[in-house]
């Protein structure tokens, strides 16, 4: 595979996976020589279901084009049911990030056992793509840079907005 | 302010072929808190380490980041590095440059990009990490060992032989399993019995051992190191202590008629008895559901006749509670039934073989036990039905084994085997009989099995024909076998005797109950699952348990007595230390601000989240928190991310640790 392309947009991914499955499964890409895009960051957790929903929210905020969360399959979870747990736990977030206005297709799920290397490399490429493709996401950036609020009522609205109430 | 150390590591070339590590050295120094950053060509070697301890000790490094291969790979030993510099072990952080950056990316300057940015996050994570000592928790040197066959035997000999207490249980009234069961075994053809009741009776004897028989695990407390396990011992009705084993009263029972489950129904037994004559412990139970006493309130022959007067009709299941600090579960397996479709499970039956309606056809349990110099017919090949000697058997494999169609994907190991072995038996006791045996492979893997498998063709006449038996019926007293042979293509037909069918091994009835007392894993077949499929193959992920036998997978004895002897060597590991040492990734409560939800409580799945009272100086109770036992949290963190107060934090992976990490990118 070549890498060398040079493309006008590169997405910056970030993956939150479990360290007994997909860091797994990600060593074991890099043991095989596998290749995949360098666009994705690595975070590692015990157990997806360490993974806090506010962290992929954080991700976004910080410019996170892509969030990737990956874990034991189910039924596989080294900690019994953490898995199930965050399975859960995402299935509700996932409405949510919807209502706020995130794009689904910027948040991706996936169980990657510490055998397959190859879904490691399969899921990261795809995703990276994916995000290439809808280019950068912009609405988290330009929330954060409006409500740059130091805490202190300086602005002429929220000083009228404030005597209101 | 940290004064943090970043050590790169070319790993010979694996990293610094795609990563230029003397600009991600530089590039990190320039990093706010670094005081220290520095490439080396092998890290993890011994002037790597020394490197990395003088640095520390020189430099007066707070905080340490070995930017090399995978933490898997090395993080212990960074940590023993920086632990020896005086460091606590939990201050230093592996990024990983190696399997996550230089071996999957072949441009440089992609790949130096990424790794100064793993090397980064890994700096702002540090900053954050905080001393964390090392969780010590004593440990109960006695053990439990739940099965009482060859596996739960031989760990139990080693571990009390080792000085240690050992609990064993048996469900069934004597110990011995399956192996006592058999007649003679593969490839040496020794006596079964003869090599396991000298076993058994090592067992009765050992002054470390203490046996419960027709006992079973009713509910398992604690973790690694301090269980408490409570035992249910099912009433005898005989009391144990002063019972002789004269055994009057099984000779002078007048039920005389009843199955017996140990010679696969085919002999009888009393309704007080022991399931075999070199039954250990040699006292007797009652049956009480054939009991005449118990079923109309008239006999007590057994009662009149006991000198010592042991039988004790009002005799009540009772309770007992054993401290122990490691659990070693074997519990072995039971062979598929074609003949009764198992409830709710979604193996399908096999209603074409007539197991069950044909009393001829029979398991390879049951050909153990006929011949068995201690079976039913005392070792002679007898016919269930008439009782006359076959002159024609068939022997079918694969019965349920590696047919995913029925339900089973898995081959049970051991069936091709004691087929051979039947063969032999066979020929052996009848000379001009003629043994037939349809055989998908044969897998004969093992020291001098193959041997043993061709002597069964070559020496007892036995013939192989590769291929499937699709229906077997009766005709007249023969029983017609309808097979293919694949290797000549053509249609077979045998008119059979007898025919033996080498059915499934799965797992022991109720294993998945017995799982989730204990808090281990198994797989869909219900076979308990190990900790590693290769490097850790005895111990469950569940600290302190350990498995041997064929309670974890299709086993031979050989196999079974190394697995328990792994088992138990495992056991006298963690004795070995009175106190044990784990990694402090556990979670902790901040009592002020915990609401007492218990939304941790629910999600734990180890129980490691009690109640807690506090209370002022009068004694009043001010609130009810979350208290997480650091002895028995696993440290998934599940907890924290549920907990709605955030008042739950995972040691080694905070908020602050994991939201400074995502602000570094």
């Amino acid at each position: 595979m070549n890498h060398t392309t040079q493309h006008s947009f590169e997405p910056k991914i970030i993956a939150f996976v479990c360290t007994w499955c997909t860091y797994a499964g990600a060593d074991l890409a890099g043991t095989s020589r596998m290749q995949y895009p360098a666009n994705v960051r690595v975070l590692k957790f015990p157990c997806t279901g360490r993974i806090d929903p506010v962290f992929i929210l954080k991700a976004f905020q910080q410019g996170a084009d892509g969030v990737l969360v990956s874990g034991c399959h189910p039924g596989d979870c080294h900690y019994i049911a953490g898995n199930f747990h965050a399975r859960r736990r995402f299935a509700a977030f996932r409405k949510l990030l919807e209502f706020i206005g995130v794009d689904l297709n910027r948040l991706q799920f996936s169980w990657v056992s510490a055998a397959e290397g190859g879904k490691w490399v399969e899921v990261v490429t795809d995703l990276t793509e994916k995000v290439r493709a809808m280019g950068p996401m912009v609405e988290f950036k330009e929330l954060a840079l409006e409500e740059q609020w130091s805490g202190v009522i300086d602005t002429p609205e929220l000083k009228e907005a404030y005597n209101a109430i | 302010m940290s004064r943090i150390g970043v050590f790169i590591c070319h790993c010979g070339e694996n990293i610094s072929r795609t990563v230029d590590v003397e600009r991600v050295a530089a590039e990190i120094g320039k990093h706010p808190g670094v005081a220290f950053s520095t490439d080396y060509k092998y890290m993890c070697s011994d002037p790597g380490q020394t490197l990395l301890k003088k640095a520390i000790q020189e430099q007066k490094l707070t905080h340490v980041v070995v930017a090399a291969c995978s933490p898997r790979m090395h993080e212990k030993t960074f940590r023993k590095a920086v632990e020896a510099a005086g460091l606590n072990p939990f201050l230093c952080e592996m990024a990983n440059i190696r399997e996550h950056c230089s071996w999957v990316h072949e441009n440089m300057e992609e790949a130096t990009v990424k790794a100064i940015d793993i090397v980064g996050m890994m700096v702002e994570r540090v900053k954050k990490n905080r001393v964390l000592p090392t969780i010590t928790v004593p440990v109960t040197k006695r053990a439990l060992v739940i099965g009482g066959g060859i596996a739960g035997i031989q760990a139990a000999l080693d571990i009390a032989d080792c000085g240690h207490e050992v609990i064993l249980v048996e469900r069934e009234p004597s110990i011995g399993g399956h192996m006592a069961q058999l007649s003679e075994t593969f490839p040496t053809l020794d006596c079964s019995q003869c090599i396991m009741t000298p076993k058994m009776v090592d067992v009765a004897n050992h002054p470390k051992i203490k046996l419960y028989t027709h006992s079973e695990i009713e509910l398992v407390e604690g973790y690694i190191g301090n269980f408490q396990v409570t035992i249910k011992k099912k009433a005898r009705s005989v009391d144990e202590d002063k019972c002789t084993g004269c055994g009057v009263c099984m000779t002078k029972c007048p039920q005389k008629k009843i199955p017996n489950k140990f010679d696969q129904n085919i002999g009888m037994r009393t309704a007080i008895y022991v399931p075999f004559p070199q039954a250990v412990p040699n006292t007797p139970v009652i049956d009480r559901d054939n009991c005449t006493w118990f079923k109309t309130g008239k006999c007590s022959v057994c009662q009149k006749v006991c000198g010592p007067g042991a039988v004790d009709f009002e005799q009540q299941d009772c309770l007992v509670v054993e401290a122990v600090g490691a659990i070693v579960v074997a519990t072995g397996f039971d062979l598929y039934s074609i003949a009764e479709k198992p409830k709710g499970s979604p193996i399908k039956g096999y209603g074409e073989f007539g197991h069950g309606k044909i009393p001829d056809v029979i398991d390879g349990m049951t050909f153990e036990r006929l011949a068995s110099a201690s079976g039913p017919t005392g070792g002679k090949i007898l016919r269930p039905s008439d009782g006359k000697e076959p002159k024609q058997i068939v022997f079918i494999q694969c019965i349920g084994s590696r047919a995913r169609e029925k339900g089973i994907s898995y081959c049970s190991k051991v069936c091709c085997m004691y087929t051979a072995k039947h063969t032999m038996l066979y020929h052996h006791k009848v000379h001009d009989g003629q043994a037939y045996v349809f055989f998908m492979d044969a897998r004969t893997p093992g020291k001098s099995y193959d041997e043993f498998w061709r002597r069964s063709i070559e020496e007892e006449e036995a013939v192989y024909i590769r291929g499937m038996v699709s229906r077997l019926y009766q005709k007249g007293d023969k029983i017609v076998v309808m097979g293919s042979d694949i290797a000549v293509g053509v249609q077979v037909e045998i008119e059979a005797d007898m025919v033996v069918l080498a059915t499934a091994i799965q797992p022991q009835k109720g294993a998945d109950t017995l799982a989730q007392k204990l808090g281990i894993s198994y797989d869909k077949y219900h076979f308990y699952s190990e900790a590693h499929a290769k490097l850790r193959p005895v111990e469950c992920a569940t600290a302190g348990i350990y498995l041997a036998g064929a309670c974890q997978g299709p086993k031979d004895i050989p196999e079974t007595v190394s697995q328990a002897s792994a088992a138990a060597a495992k056991v006298m590991t963690l004795f070995s230390r009175d106190k044990l040492e784990r990694e402090p990734i556990v979670a902790r409560v901040r009592e002020a601000g915990c609401v007492g939800c218990f939304a941790c409580k629910k999600v734990c799945a180890y129980g490691a989240v009690e109640e807690k009272e506090i209370r002022d100086r009068q004694g009043n109770l001010i609130k009810v928190v979350a208290y997480v036992n650091p002895g028995v949290c696993a440290g998934c963190g599940t907890c924290q991310a549920t907990c709605p107060s955030k008042c739950v934090e995972l040691d080694g992976y905070t908020d602050e640790q994991i939201i400074a990490m995502i602000e570094a990118l």
